[in-house]
């Protein structure tokens, strides 16, 4: 009886791995540079760097605040919708650290609400650090690895750029 | 023969007389029919109350509809989604752009169509970011010597028809709240009928109606809360299933204060029958998408309502998807026909569902005389004739942790707001639609105001074995499909109908196609350049002659991977819809360009 009892187990093992998402061992080949406008100058609260690129707690946490406020809503793992999307290399409003800051606490005319005042600006760098991860800007052994639920973008460590 | 039949009838054209100067004398001479006021007008963006997108001109027919070609182009120079059906009216073209929203009177007395006027709203542009799914329009109304609009951020405006100038203007919606308008208002009698959008946002829906000669609000009814908010007066409101009778079903059905932010907007077409003095409309999906987060059946979303115009109460509801798990709104058309259904003559209100099934109810009370699937469905196993109640297979039921795979019907059902055309000629339905399924994870999402309200994340593939996109002829008596004509893409756009026993309807690829109504054979096509997911139309122009006009411009939820210029590395983006539109031709020209075609 213990070689069907294995066989049982080894199925469920096999079927339990089917859940996991798809693995990717290869980066994204990059998307073309955006020819547009650059960033404009200036600081938010005096710093010109996120005191969390390097840091991949803290990258990882705003992957978590990213769904928490609904960002994912707008701008999916990404590739965008409501909002634009996040992974190419075209920025709007610039790509500075500064710039994302910016965007996420001021809002901009287009749509994109100001969490400003809502969320600290503690989590908005955190979540400014995700969102540089979600183009793939942040050393790999810095982003987030491959989720256990759905996600159909690669993980943020195969993505372009880094 | 032919020529002097022609000659007698041209002189009943009622065209002005410096139209008719304006054209060669041999154009005249064309017209197969008498031309009626009616048949020569298109006054709203379903074309008749009754919805049916059906033209009684029949000058172009499939003899020679494979001669058509292109009379005028106007480009509008806004390059999204263009989802508005333009109208006709007296020798004038009226047409309205996606954001900003840009309302065009084109002349069609001139050669060319010049511009008449032009009206510029400066909707805000903050309700861009509030809009699901692009930010389309569907189109405007006519009544009075006034066109009818509404903004993206919800200004109901009422324009001088003749001069462009406002006559009124209104808000209605709370962009800050989420709340968009995206649907074509109707007029009935002295009433503009406008719904608002945003069940992906959590805003709580409502249908408003307003005097047309004022602009102030003569009533709002809600499709979630209290009775008195919803406009159920139990003395005059009689729904068939006992299901929907009760007092504050649309609170009792909710958890508490869920009915707050629970969606049911109204955002497509609204119908009336000037006989029984009702008009029809669907709600939608129920917010959150997490059906998890809102046990009970959250009325009275994903149904229908019947109303009276007058004060707004309503007659009777039917709900299509109780405690919808799968976004399937109920906004899709409610065509309005009178069958020899079963050996008597029955009024009936005959509507395709996003959840799969073409249903046929009985538009006096809300009786469901047929359910049947137009499409494989496996979220539900069918509808319960008796109770009228949908029965889900609760092995594709939403679960929290769970990614539940191969969901069909995907969240844009078989057929979303893309509307059909019914011919009184063949008896058949014309059924713009699509093949999609989905995987989809749901996780407790927060309510925050103006943001999106979702818990879930889906990505949407391709039917396995089926085309993505299908048209479909469905015969209602049969209870069956005539034709399905496989397409690559969904199939995004509006279709219409012709007495010339013709069909026309538009791909996001950009091809306009005129088939046989009857055999479904394709007899014409036209590249336009951009996806098309207008809605085709067709009107006498003031020479004489028959026209067809279409707006192409790639966008929509369909299109949003070319118009939002999203990234197809990610198949979540777009709502899951990029799963399924990853080889949308690209680079995919964005124009939003209305095209007008004649037989040369």
């Amino acid at each position: 009886m213990r070689c069907p009892e294995l066989a049982c187990l080894a199925l469920i093992v096999c079927l339990a791995g089917c859940e996991r998402e798809t693995r990717h061992f290869t980066a994204d080949v990059p998307g073309p540079a955006y020819p547009g406008p650059r960033a404009q100058t200036g600081t938010v609260a005096g710093r010109a760097e996120n005191p969390y690129a390097r840091n991949a707690y803290a990258v990882n946490e705003g992957k978590r605040l990213f769904r928490w406020y609904n960002c994912n809503g707008c701008h999916a793992e990404g590739g965008g919708g409501m909002g634009v999307p996040l992974m190419d290399a075209e920025w709007r409003y610039g790509d500075r650290p500064v710039d994302v800051f910016t965007s996420i606490h001021d809002g901009r005319p287009d749509g994109m609400p100001a969490f400003g005042g809502r969320v600290t600006d503690d989590q908005i760098w955190r979540l400014a650090a995700y969102v540089r991860a979600i183009e793939g800007r942040v050393a790999s052994a810095t982003a987030p690895n491959r989720d256990d639920s759905l996600q159909e973008a690669k993980p943020e460590t195969r993505r372009a750029g880094q | 023969m032919i020529t002097l039949e022609s000659s007698l009838i041209c002189t009943c054209v009622r065209a002005p007389l410096r139209a008719r100067r304006a054209w060669p004398a041999a154009l005249l001479l064309l017209h197969a029919l008498a031309a009626s006021a009616v048949d020569a007008e298109w006054p709203m963006a379903s074309g008749d109350y009754a919805n049916t997108r059906y033209s009684t001109l029949a000058d172009i027919d499939t003899s020679n509809v494979g001669t058509l070609a292109e009379a005028f182009a106007f480009d509008t120079g806004v390059e999204r989604g263009q989802e508005a059906a333009p109208i006709v009216v007296g020798g004038t073209l009226y047409l309205l752009t996606a954001w900003p929203n840009v309302l065009y009177a084109l002349d069609l007395t001139r050669p060319g169509a010049a511009v008449k006027w032009k009206f510029e709203p400066h909707p805000a542009p903050r309700a861009q970011g509030e809009a699901c799914c692009d930010v389309v329009t569907r189109g405007i109304a006519y009544a009075d010597g006034t066109v009818f609009m509404v903004t993206l951020d919800g200004q109901a405006i009422a324009v001088d028809a003749a001069t462009g100038a406002e006559r009124w203007r209104t808000p209605l919606a709370d962009v800050a709240h989420g709340e968009t308008v995206t649907m074509a208002p109707l007029v009935v009698k002295d009433r503009m009928l406008v719904g608002n959008s945003g069940g992906e946002m959590g805003v709580r829906g409502w249908l408003t109606a307003l005097d047309t000669h004022t602009g102030a609000v003569a009533w709002r009814a809600y499709s979630t809360g209290p009775d008195r908010d919803v406009l159920i007066n139990h003395s005059r409101y009689a729904p068939f299933y006992p299901t929907d009778r009760g007092t504050d079903l649309g609170v009792a059905t909710w958890p508490p204060e869920a009915w707050k932010r629970g969606g049911g907007g109204a955002w497509g077409f609204v119908s009336y029958d000037p006989a029984l003095d009702l008009l029809y409309y669907g709600t939608a999906n129920p917010g959150p998408w997490n059906p998890e987060q809102r046990a009970g059946d959250n009325k009275w979303t994903s149904g229908v309502f019947a109303r009276r115009p007058g004060d707004g109460t309503a007659a009777w509801f039917y709900q299509w998807s109780p405690h919808d798990r799968h976004d399937y709104d109920g906004i899709n058309e409610m065509m309005l026909l009178d069958l020899d259904w079963q050996g008597a003559r029955r009024e009936v209100l005959v509507h395709p569902d996003r959840n799969g099934y073409v249903y046929v109810l009985d538009r006096k009370n809300g009786e469901v005389l047929a359910a049947d699937p137009f499409v494989t469905v496996n979220t539900s196993t069918g509808v319960d004739l008796k109770t009228g109640r949908l029965q889900y297979d609760p092995g594709k039921d939403p679960r929290a942790g769970l990614t539940i795979r191969n969901v069909c019907p995907a969240a844009p059902g078989a057929k979303d707001w893309q509307p059909s055309a019914y011919s009184p000629r063949t008896g058949l339905l014309y059924l713009p639609h699509q093949h999609l399924c989905h995987d989809a994870q749901t996780y407790t999402t927060s309510y925050i105001a103006g943001t999106p309200f979702l818990g879930v994340t889906a990505q949407m593939n391709g039917m396995a074995g089926t085309s993505r996109g299908a048209f479909t002829a469905w015969d209602p008596l049969a209870r069956r499909a005539r034709w399905t004509l496989p397409e690559v893409f969904p199939v995004w756009s509006g279709a219409l109908a012709t007495a010339g026993d013709l069909v026309f309807y538009g791909t996001l690829d950009g091809w306009f196609k005129a088939v046989d109504a009857r055999s479904g054979k394709p007899l014409w096509q036209q590249q336009t350049g951009s996806g098309i997911i207008g809605q085709p139309m067709a009107y006498r122009g003031p020479d004489g002659r028959e026209y067809v006009a279409i707006m192409s411009g790639v966008g929509g939820w369909a299109g949003a991977v070319s118009s939002g210029c999203l990234d197809r590395r990610d198949g979540t983006a777009a709502l899951g819809f990029v799963g399924a539109m990853k080889d949308l031709p690209m680079p995919e020209v964005k124009t939003g360009v209305l095209h007008v075609y004649a037989l040369p």
